[in-house]
């Protein structure tokens, strides 16, 4: 195995150019498990821990441009207010020490349904910032996961940042699994209020083949808000209404039984969640931001 | 008893600083927490190689053919073992049961078991070359339970068995079987008011001690070998590694390294005989450190189990009577299975009055993971059944829980169902009053005014799943018995080398035992008793190893007890001899020396007065005091196999727990807030270790209740989860508060009234916290541990 060490963005596209097998590593969360396990045996590994450009982040006016490198503890600490979703998620990562290496660029790279990020990636809108010798191409993040850990990246492509919608209303990330802390998901849920555009977006993880949105809920959701005239009175939404949300949820699941959780439990927990996050995040659009936000 | 008759009667007294009752630090302490502890797996020797274990990928198959041609062909490897270079015509071992093969022959029994061996002067190269071992296997069915082992045409895990258990069992597929009858259950039955009876089932629990399975061995120039490893007690190792090396005793020597952590997964060998079979093979030291996966597979479990309770009370809450039957599942191999149903049926009626018991325990051979010892033995599984069957009792009789229990709480004097008298204090209805009368933990502790929901206060916990919604909390109680020290007869003794010395003027104290410090502070003990029993400030603790007797087993709860006495008693020896020196000396200078009570204190000989007589450096000039001595405590008897009438135990004890958890009954995930706990240790000999033993033994508890569960595939007896990704184990956020009340009620039977602490808290904890889910769901919950699904419904 070569363990290729570019210095710079283009030095690393060149890499991957000449090697499309490479995989990169930067945290190493992933990428040093399955080589542990010898699930995988790469004839290169592509480090682009040298590439500081890619722990940066700029706050720009309607988007977040983060790097794909950028550690889950500084997006906690720094991004909480624009990206409250992603922080929540991110908190939600394994522990302090994983949390300092681990980047949102891995979990895309991996494209694992059980990523933590993914729901609040697709809850908040984002595009992932792909990049080739070839040249520059933004995916968004609804077309990003293919399959059973699969993206859309060509061999030659290399995540060179994620663009990630700033808040303009309240985010809810939660996740259930079997320990309080440090735990892979059962299965997650993410969850934006967008009061620019009046609508509502979701995310799902591990309840399904890859991340997806609870579209149908969505839908649903956002046409009960605008009939109801929801958005201007600002008015606590029906409970019928935040009933159903939570069952087209459930119903957006299509998850499996493993030796983590049952299908039946996923798609029950994630009704439960669809229903709560709802409910924080609109008391938190009502302007009852008390007790919505989890904190830790 | 020992060999130089009864212990002097002295009472050395305590005023020597560092002496038991004393919370002294242990010396092992901060470096484990730094991280610069030396562990087994840390071991280096130059010009060493690395042995790696290849382990079949079927539970159940005989083994067609073998071929290692390429992995010994691959550059780098020094050796490829099998079966057919096994060098001595033992080629079996196990603890009590000599029924596990080194490497298999022929077939394999379980999902992991060792088949071939490989020496390289790289671990990536052994594992490759490994890789590279062609095997052809032949599938068999697998037995995975009691019926599949008892069907007419089960196919014997162990065929022509010809162990002590053969002849009594009702099947060649159950290891040992344990029936213990006492008056008349049927005819008690019929006295009681309500009777309730519940199958209760206990996942497979994993001791996942931090410190992998790790050792090195090291050829010697005389043909023998050293061996340096983590182990729970060297010299039942050697006992078993010796003949399948063809070697005598005395050729094998052994040191035992750091160990990270034991709870009985290191009673049985693991990568032992592997090391020294690649050592003396190569001529060159061979390390095998098992990475976590391959540790799930590298040791025993805790038995599963599926328990059957009947009870039956009167109307005014006395226990009428007991019927129980207990099936623990032993995997593919013995290990300490029949110990462990001695353990389950003796101790299956909990700390209760029960005149009429009918109770039966077995333990069957399957082709799932062996199971053997750990923390809580058996005594485990009964409590989680029976304080169910409690609370069940009392819910029906409409009476408090904890006063229920109280009623019918086993105390001193109590009959056991064996036959016993419970000879020592057994505080159970007073454990039960102190953790009842501990104050409640506030409600609510995730509101923080004028603040978010603090979610780490939730369950969920940092998932963020609920800030309040579904949350309801549920209160249980939970007590347990448990024995103390080797029981049925074993001749559970240690062993204890003493030395005192003048070393630059003054007296310094040598303590050398086998004793395994596996975390549980042993070393830190032996230190206090020494400077207690010879009043001399500095201590040293010699390396474990096996040049000194034996220490017995770190387990059971025994070693503070066993080899705690061992060094006590060695040290009244060396006292007696110090002050034979001291009167030959210096005894016709002060008529005090043959009248007065004399006492070793400070580095000095004085009287009971506290009048100095000598120097201890004097009384020593360049004559050092050694002394060798083994110690027993009482003999304990067999069960009667019909009967199970027998004084088994040596001592008993008892923890109560009163838990506190939050659950969220919408998504069924829990937040224990406080596990209370009291228990009776006779005497503290070191009272932070011995609230750090009850601390752990509670989480260790609230593991199984709540996430801890090797998952079997029933289809394939392969285990489906052998890794700390989906092993979970309770981090800080999942310990709650562990208030922890310690009872000093002497036990006269043993050294300083000591009553062994360590298991105790295993055994109420789980019960504890289930007892407290279910008063918060009102669910009936008979399986541990508890998932999202059984409290969802899903």
């Amino acid at each position: 195995m070569d363990f290729l060490r570019p210095a710079s963005w283009e030095e690393a596209l060149a890499a991957k150019a000449a090697h499309p097998t490479a995989v990169p590593i930067a945290g190493g969360t992933d990428v040093m498990v399955e080589i542990n396990f010898d699930h995988r045996r790469p004839d290169h590994l592509l480090d682009l821990n040298r590439i500081g450009e890619l722990t940066e982040w700029e706050v720009g006016r309607e988007n977040v441009r983060l790097g794909a490198c950028v550690p889950y503890s500084r997006i906690m600490e720094h991004l909480r207010a624009e990206l409250p979703g992603l922080a929540l998620a991110s908190h939600t990562v394994a522990s302090p020490q994983i949390r300092n290496r681990g980047s949102v660029g891995g979990n895309l790279g991996t494209a694992s349904p059980a990523g933590d990020a993914h729901p609040a990636l697709l809850a908040a809108g984002a595009e992932v910032e792909a990049e080739s010798v070839r040249g520059t191409r933004m995916i968004p993040i609804d077309a990003f996961y293919t399959g059973v850990k699969r993206n859309a990246l060509e061999p030659d492509e290399l995540i060179r940042a994620v663009h990630i919608k700033k808040a303009d209303g309240p985010q809810q990330f939660s996740k259930v699994g079997t320990r309080n802390a440090m735990v892979i998901a059962v299965c997650a849920f993410g969850l934006a209020l967008h009061p620019g555009t009046r609508t509502v977006r979701t995310g799902i993880g591990s309840a399904a083949p890859t991340p997806v949105r609870a579209k149908e809920a969505e839908e649903f959701l956002n046409a009960a808000l605008e009939e109801g005239g929801f958005w201007d009175s600002r008015a606590i939404i029906t409970p019928s209404v935040a009933k159903q949300f939570a069952a087209l949820a459930a119903g957006a699941c299509n998850p499996i039984d493993d030796v983590r959780g049952t299908a039946s439990y996923r798609r029950h927990a994630v009704g439960i969640m669809a229903r709560r996050t709802l409910g924080w995040t609109w008391e938190s659009y009502r302007g009852n931001g008390r007790s919505t936000e989890g904190a830790a | 008893m020992g060999v130089t008759g009864n212990p002097t009667s002295i009472n050395q007294g305590t005023r020597t600083k560092g002496g038991i009752g004393e919370s002294t630090l242990r010396p092992d302490g901060i470096l484990k927490v730094t991280g610069e502890f030396a562990y087994s797996s840390d071991m280096w020797h130059e010009d060493m190689l690395w042995g790696h274990t290849l382990r079949s990928t079927f539970a159940h198959a005989e083994i067609v053919s073998i071929d290692t041609s390429e992995a010994l062909a691959t550059s780098g490897v020094y050796a490829v073992l099998t079966y057919d270079d096994l060098p001595s015509t033992v080629k079996n071992y196990g603890l009590e049961i000599q029924d596990t093969p080194v490497l298999a022959h022929g077939k394999v029994r379980h999902h992991g078991e060792p088949v071939a061996l490989v020496a390289a002067d790289h671990p990536e190269t052994a594992r490759r070359a490994a890789a590279k071992i062609r095997i052809d296997y032949r599938e068999l069915p697998v037995i995975t339970d009691e019926a599949s082992a008892t069907a007419p045409d089960a196919i014997l895990v162990h065929e022509g068995r010809s162990d002590h258990h053969a002849g009594h069992v009702p099947h060649p597929n159950i290891v040992h079987r344990q029936p213990i009858v006492r008056g008349d259950a049927d005819a008690a039955a019929a006295r009681a008011d309500v009777v309730v009876s519940g199958e209760y089932v206990f996942g497979m629990q994993d001791q996942a001690f931090l410190g992998p399975e790790s050792g090195l061995a090291v050829p010697a120039e005389d043909g023998g070998v050293d061996l340096y490893v983590a182990t729970q007690w060297l010299h039942s190792d050697l006992r078993q590694i010796a003949p399948v090396l063809g070697l005598p005793e005395d050729k094998v020597r052994m040191t035992l390294a750091g160990v990270g952590g034991a709870f009985g997964g290191r009673e049985d060998l693991s990568m032992q005989i592997h090391a020294c079979l690649l050592a003396l093979r190569t001529g060159k030291p061979v390390k095998i450190v098992y990475n976590r996966f391959e540790s799930f597979f590298g040791h025993v479990h805790r038995h599963p189990a599926k328990l059957w309770y009947e009870h039956g009370a009167t109307r005014d809450g006395k226990l009428t009577h007991m019927k129980c039957r207990i099936v623990l599942d032993g995997g593919a191999y013995a290990s300490a299975s029949p110990a462990v149903v001695g353990n389950a049926s003796s101790l299956s009626v909990g700390p209760y009055v029960i005149d009429d018991v009918d109770i039966e325990a077995i333990a069957l051979y399957t082709n799932n993971p062996p199971c053997g010892a750990m923390r809580g033995f058996g005594a485990v599984q009964a409590c989680f059944a029976y304080e169910a069957q409690m609370d069940k009792l009392a819910a029906e009789l409409g009476m408090d829980p904890v006063e229920f229990r109280q009623l019918n709480a086993m105390e001193q004097g109590t009959l056991l169902p064996t036959g016993q008298v419970v000879d020592s204090p057994a505080p159970v209805a007073e454990l039960l009053r102190r953790v009842k009368d501990m104050p409640m933990p506030p409600e609510r502790q995730w509101e923080v005014a004028g603040e978010q929901a603090d979610v780490r206060a939730l369950p969920g916990g940092l998932s963020n799943t609920t800030h309040g919604e579904g949350v309801v909390r549920g209160v249980g109680y939970a007590v347990g018995l448990k024995n103390v020290g080797f029981s049925e007869g074993f001749d559970d003794y240690s062993t204890a080398r003493v030395r005192m010395e003048a070393v630059a003027g003054e007296p310094v104290v040598t303590v050398h035992t086998a004793m395994a410090e596996v975390g549980q502070g042993g070393v830190t003990v032996h230190a206090q008793i020494a400077r207690t029993e010879l009043g001399v400030s500095q201590v040293t603790i010699h390396p474990a190893d096996t040049r000194v007797g034996s220490a017995g087993s770190t387990s059971a709860s025994r070693q503070t007890y066993v080899t705690g006495g061992a060094v006590k008693h060695s040290c009244e020896a060396v006292r007696e001899k110090v002050l034979e020196m001291g009167r030959r000396k210096f005894g016709t200078f002060h008529p005090a020396w043959a009248t007065a009570e004399l006492l070793l204190e400070g580095g000095k000989v004085v009287t009971d007065g506290g009048e100095v007589l000598a120097d201890l450096a004097d009384v020593l000039e360049d004559e050092a005091v050694d002394i060798e001595l083994e110690w027993r405590h009482r003999p304990t008897e067999a069960f009667d196999l019909r009967t199970g009438q027998g004084n088994g135990h040596v001592q008993y004890s008892f923890a109560a727990h009163r838990a506190v958890v939050e659950v969220d009954t919408e998504l069924g995930l829990v937040k224990v807030v406080e596990l209370a706990c009291a228990q009776d240790v006779g005497k503290a000999l070191n009272p932070l270790s011995v609230v750090g033993q009850i601390q752990g033994g509670t989480i260790q508890g609230l593991g199984i209740a709540v996430m801890e569960e090797i998952v079997v595939d029933p289809r394939t007896a392969k285990v489906r989860n052998p890794s700390f990704t989906d092993y979970l184990l309770p981090t800080i956020l999942d310990t709650p508060a562990i208030p922890v009340d310690v009872l000093e009620l002497a036990d006269d039977h043993a050294p300083y009234g000591l009553r062994g602490v360590g298991e105790a808290p295993t055994l109420s904890s789980t019960p504890a916290v289930l007892a407290a889910i279910r008063n918060a769901t009102g669910l009936e919950l008979n399986r541990t541990p508890v998932r999202p699904e059984h409290l969802t419904g899903t």
